[in-house]
């Protein structure tokens, strides 16, 4: 292999570059960015960032001394793939061509149908939406936030530091009930709850409110919240457009095996826009966590340089963490609603806690509140157990 | 020199995390080499001492930052900056650690308490 482009230049595409020269990957190396910025790191940018504690230059990814040698073109999209050809259309109009091909365009975030224009609502992915946002947190502001999952979850924590009137709605009965269960979601319900937020679960928003600037939200329900400012967390669309010419299979993401591989040989996909096979879960699997995309990249390009083919080592469970009203959440593993759930340490009433979930006996996944060390123990014991074939 | 404990007091594979400013971490690690470094990751704000110790390498415990014990360089990422590392001294079963004079390389948003209290 002689080239190598890479497409996406947030954290997953980064760890991809960097992991073919760790490979020894020393042909021609590109990495294509929709973004205009180098490499940045996105978790902070709805905690110290948004709370103005860290400026722009605490978010870069990449170490005075990263040295890939390598081309970058930021700022551009891709706009298709011809993968026999080893080429990457741009939409600058010029053309990438490469023997092999690193999926990474990431996710962007959900939006409110229709709600372009209205002032005063906002997503957060970039560090644009990140200022954009900050720039309207002001003490007293009435904040309702929409989903409580982990931007949500996040930016209600750092607003009501900032001193912000903050209502969390959630369709779901649970925040995080989606990774958590419903079960020890609610323990994270009460983190905001005992932090002066409202939180509203089971509450589907029927639609905004405003003309030129939103003033409130509807619940399906008819209650109507009054709202200065609405952040919409209600999760990521992976950017595959691009590649739907192509001979790629996608679902939601580009489906891969459990090695990153896509169905074209040359061609592997990490990140946010890849989903895996997982087989705890049985089918291909979209995790968005910064780990994976941290971790992964490693696996794709061992698998890319092998042409396409994974050397089979099983990559670690997903793990994310969230540090919400001062709290560090940490959870790793795939969980199910009919997982087995035991305390280790506390109880869910305590404000530090570690829960383990089983499936036939078996460590599958583990919650820690304020657990570091305990968790990362725990973490290091998961099993995988695989659904029936 | 900061007195931490007597050898006998940390096992081996063991890690203490000891109130300085800024915090420090001592380690003892299987093989028997005990060193330490400032206990906060470069990264971000977590304890070095609750991570996971692997030989000669610890790994933070919130996002896998991996740092070399006896020379603080960052080995895997995402963390940017080494870690600073002290000189341990064995006296008579006791473990010492004689702090750096160089600035630490704490994460964004994490300062001293000295720094903190100066810029009060």
């Amino acid at each position: 292999m002689k080239s190598v482009a890479v497409i996406g230049a947030s954290l997953a595409g980064l760890s991809a570059a960097r992991a073919l020269r760790a490979q020894g990957f020393d042909g021609e190396l590109t990495i294509v960015g929709g973004e205009v910025r180098r490499p940045y790191d996105r978790p902070p940018l709805s905690k110290e960032f948004l709370a103005g504690a860290i400026g722009e230059d605490a978010l870069a990814l990449e170490a005075d001394d990263d040295d890939l040698n390598a081309r970058w073109l930021l700022g551009v999209q891709a706009t298709g793939l011809d993968a026999t050809a080893g080429a990457v259309q741009l939409d600058s109009g010029t053309t990438v061509a490469a023997d092999g091909i690193v999926v990474a365009t990431g996710a962007r975030a959900r939006s409110w149908p229709a709600s372009e224009g209205l002032a005063g609502v906002h997503v957060l992915r970039t560090v644009d939406d990140a200022i954009a946002l900050r720039d309207e947190l002001r003490s007293g502001a009435r904040l309702v936030v929409i989903g409580a999952g982990f931007i949500g979850g996040e930016v209600a924590s750092t607003a009501a530091k900032l001193g912000l009137d903050v209502t969390v709605v959630e369709a779901a009965l649970a925040p995080l009930a989606g990774p958590l269960g419903v079960q020890l979601g609610a323990t994270v319900a009460r983190l905001h709850t005992e932090h002066g937020t409202r939180l509203l679960c089971g509450a589907p928003v029927a639609g905004l409110i405003g003309s030129d600037r939103v003033t409130g939200v509807d619940l399906a329900d008819g209650r109507r919240l009054a709202a200065d400012v609405v952040v919409v967390g209600i999760g990521a669309i992976p950017n595959i457009e691009w590649l739907r010419d192509s001979p790629l299979e996608l679902a939601n993401g580009v489906v891969c095996d459990e090695g990153g591989a896509t169905s074209i040989p040359n061609v592997v996909a990490v990140g946010d826009c890849a989903a895996w096979h997982e087989p705890s879960v049985g089918w291909p699997h979209r995790v968005e966590h910064w780990t994976g995309a941290l971790e992964r990249p490693a696996v794709a390009v061992a698998t890319l340089l092998a042409g396409g083919r994974h050397n089979g080592r099983p990559v670690k469970p997903p793990y994310f963490w969230s540090d919400q009203y001062n709290r560090r959440i940490q959870f790793a593993g795939i969980a199910d609603p009919g997982d087995e759930i035991t305390f280790e340490v506390g109880g869910p009433r305590d404000t530090s806690f570690l829960a383990v979930y089983r499936r036939g006996g078996e460590p599958v996944a583990v919650l820690g509140v304020d657990q570091p060390k305990l968790f990362t123990r725990w973490r290091r014991q998961l099993t995988v157990v695989p659904v029936p074939a | 020199m900061l007195e931490i404990c007597p050898l006998a007091a940390l096992p081996r594979g063991e890690a203490r995390r000891v109130e300085a400013d800024p915090p420090i971490a001592v380690f003892h690690t299987d093989d028997g080499e005990v060193f330490a470094i400032d206990d906060t990751c470069t990264h971000q704000d977590a304890s070095l001492a609750d991570g996971w110790l692997e030989g000669c390498e610890i790994e933070c415990p919130l996002h896998a930052s991996r740092f070399n014990l006896r020379t603080g360089e960052v080995d895997e990422p995402p963390a940017k900056l080494p870690v600073r590392t002290h000189e341990v001294v064995i006296v008579d079963g006791v473990i010492n650690v004689v702090l750096d004079d160089a600035p630490p390389n704490l994460p964004p948003g994490v300062a001293t308490r000295a720094a903190g209290e100066a810029a009060q």
